[in-house]
């Protein structure tokens, strides 16, 4: 099934490339170069078309090669859309689509972007922020009306933290923004469990060599359904602690390896691995079965722990699902099982740039 | 820069600050206010005098006038029982231009926002309550803005008044409006607030 792919990308004066210009045929691509050659930076670059602060979740002051310090601009072709999104050196990211101006969310109905990157190894054994992001652009993946919700809830929560750290006792200023807090509550805690069972669904009925796992959502410290009711119960706590401590902004994705029964947690560090590729995996062909098309995935040295065959199969499953995959790693040995089933690239630093050269 | 010029430059450096207007806007108004001075400059001159001298906030309503009381709550054929609560005067004239409200206003001044330190006291909302009684209203018709900080401050003000009927302005496909051109926000409240035929 052909993706909504990504036809051409053009990065200038981004981290440690000066100049690049690359096309694509909606075959999955894969990148390999030494260490420090400016492979992430290339696929950071394509997250960037969608909303948000990118793979690494950098400031856009960060993006910025040095030391020109110009500032940075990514364009590209998705569908048939041209994207840029750029930055001056000081000021905020800007994105246009189609030559207009337009909020970073708008992104999110164009590209659908998902990836995976070794500091994500962690997931399920690190904070639930983290856990949460994961989850929340797998639904924003599915449904892009997503980031609104999100966006509103964020706002009314730091107009009620402030309340709540200079002690303000106004009821009806409180009730106000948990109204609009539930209200967007509602719909993020709806859109990440319709999407747990999106995904659930897309992984029973697949046919693969990674792991199912059963998903759930957990709401800590939540004594009532009604979110406008247990924020409102929560208030004494909350001015004590000088934040919100209910809502979804404290959720948390939990996983157990379905057919082990074992928390994810408790997994071996490659089987998280597998558990994360399965449920990339699995967004994938929620997607394509959702929308008829595959999303765009940018899979950073994701061969790295590997075996020959799992990592064979892992090709066949993307080539399968029809998804435009930028899989990044050291050598062109560790995409031989791809041939020409993909489009290959080179990443090298030469005079303290990186360069991006065809290679098959 | 002759000394001139510099009177010159300082009436351009103000004119580039009203809204609307850039330095090279503002010095093409400049241009021909100097060049109009009799049929321009010195009336706007003499209306600005005048009105820096007269303009004030009504008392009652926040709109801006000249006189302690706006002509607007000093009509009593405005006294219908309706109130309608707008976040600024541009919002007040806005609804004055329709010529379809026939009642009374009130100018909250902005929206509530705790990151900037607005609250109730410096939006007029305690006056707001206060009219309630005293001006016998059956009806307060909110008109936000259609934003987080626009509707906390509707929700805000519908909680004082709970006895009272209060109604807000519909949110949709505004008239001469296409389909195709509203974003999804728009078009979601819009069908959530369809109607029969």
């Amino acid at each position: 099934m052909p993706g909504r792919h990504l036809a051409s990308i053009s990065l200038r004066h981004f981290r440690s490339h000066r100049r690049v210009d690359a096309e694509f045929d909606g075959r999955p691509v894969a990148i390999f170069g030494a260490n420090g050659a400016g492979k992430t930076n290339l696929i950071e670059a394509i997250s960037m078309l969608s909303p948000g602060r990118g793979l690494r979740r950098a400031t856009s002051e960060e993006l910025i090669r040095r030391p020109e310090n110009f500032g940075w601009k990514v364009t590209a072709e998705i569908a048939g859309h041209s994207l840029e999104t750029t930055a001056e050196p000081g000021g905020a990211r800007q994105v246009r689509i189609d030559s207009k101006l337009g909020p970073q969310i708008a992104l999110a109905k164009v590209a659908r972007i998902l990836w995976l990157i070794p500091a994500m190894d962690r997931l399920w054994i690190e904070g639930a922020d983290g856990r949460r992001r994961f989850l929340d652009r797998a639904v924003l993946s599915l449904d892009p009306s997503h980031g609104e919700a999100v966006l509103t809830y964020e706002k009314a929560m730091r107009e009620r933290n402030r309340l709540l750290k200079d002690m303000v006792r106004d009821a009806h200023w409180y009730t106000a923004l948990e109204r609009t807090m539930a209200d967007a509550g509602r719909r993020i805690t709806a859109g990440r469990q319709a999407t747990l069972d999106a995904l659930m669904a897309a992984q029973a009925g697949a046919e693969t060599v990674f792991p199912a796992a059963d998903l759930s959502l957990t709401h800590a410290d939540q004594p009532s359904e009604d979110l406008a009711e247990a924020l409102a119960a929560s208030r004494p706590r909350d001015l004590a602690a000088g934040r919100s401590l209910v809502g979804p902004h404290r959720s948390d994705l939990q996983a157990v390896w379905k057919a082990k029964g074992v928390d994810a947690k408790d997994c071996s560090t490659g089987e998280q691995k597998a558990l994360l590729i399965s449920l990339i995996l699995a967004n994938g062909r929620a997607l394509a079965a959702q929308m008829g098309e595959a999303p765009i995935l940018l899979l950073d040295e994701v061969a790295a722990h590997l075996d020959a065959d799992r990592r064979a199969a892992l090709y066949d499953e993307i080539c399968g699902l029809g998804a435009q995959a930028f899989m990044t790693g050291t050598g062109p040995e560790l995409f031989a099982e791809l041939g020409p089933r993909a489009q290959h690239f080179e990443v090298v630093e030469a005079e303290m740039q990186s360069e991006v050269r065809h290679a098959g | 820069m002759s000394e001139e010029t510099g009177d010159i430059q300082v009436l351009i450096d103000l004119m580039a600050r009203l809204p609307g207007l850039g330095p090279r806007s503002a010095r093409r108004a400049v241009l021909q206010l100097i060049k109009k001075r009799g049929q321009l400059l010195i009336p706007l001159a003499d209306a600005m005098q005048t009105v820096g001298a007269t303009a004030r906030e009504c008392l009652n309503c926040g709109n801006i006038g000249t006189t302690d009381i706006c002509k607007i709550c000093e009509n009593d054929k405005r006294a219908n029982g309706q109130i309608c609560v707008v976040e600024d005067v541009a919002d007040l004239w806005a609804m004055e231009r329709s010529g379809v409200f026939h009642g009374r206003y009130h100018v909250l001044g902005g929206t509530l926002s705790a990151l900037d330190a607005i609250g109730p006291e410096e939006l007029r909302i305690p006056r707001l309550i206060d009219r309630m009684t005293a001006e016998n209203v059956s009806e307060v018709i909110l008109a936000m803005s259609a934003t987080i900080d626009g509707q906390t401050t509707a929700h805000y003000i519908a909680d004082q008044l709970p006895n009272l009927k209060v109604t807000s302005l519909a949110q949709g496909v505004p008239v001469g409006g296409e389909l195709d051109y509203l974003d999804d926000g728009t078009i979601t409240a819009a069908l959530n607030a369809r109607r029969a035929l």
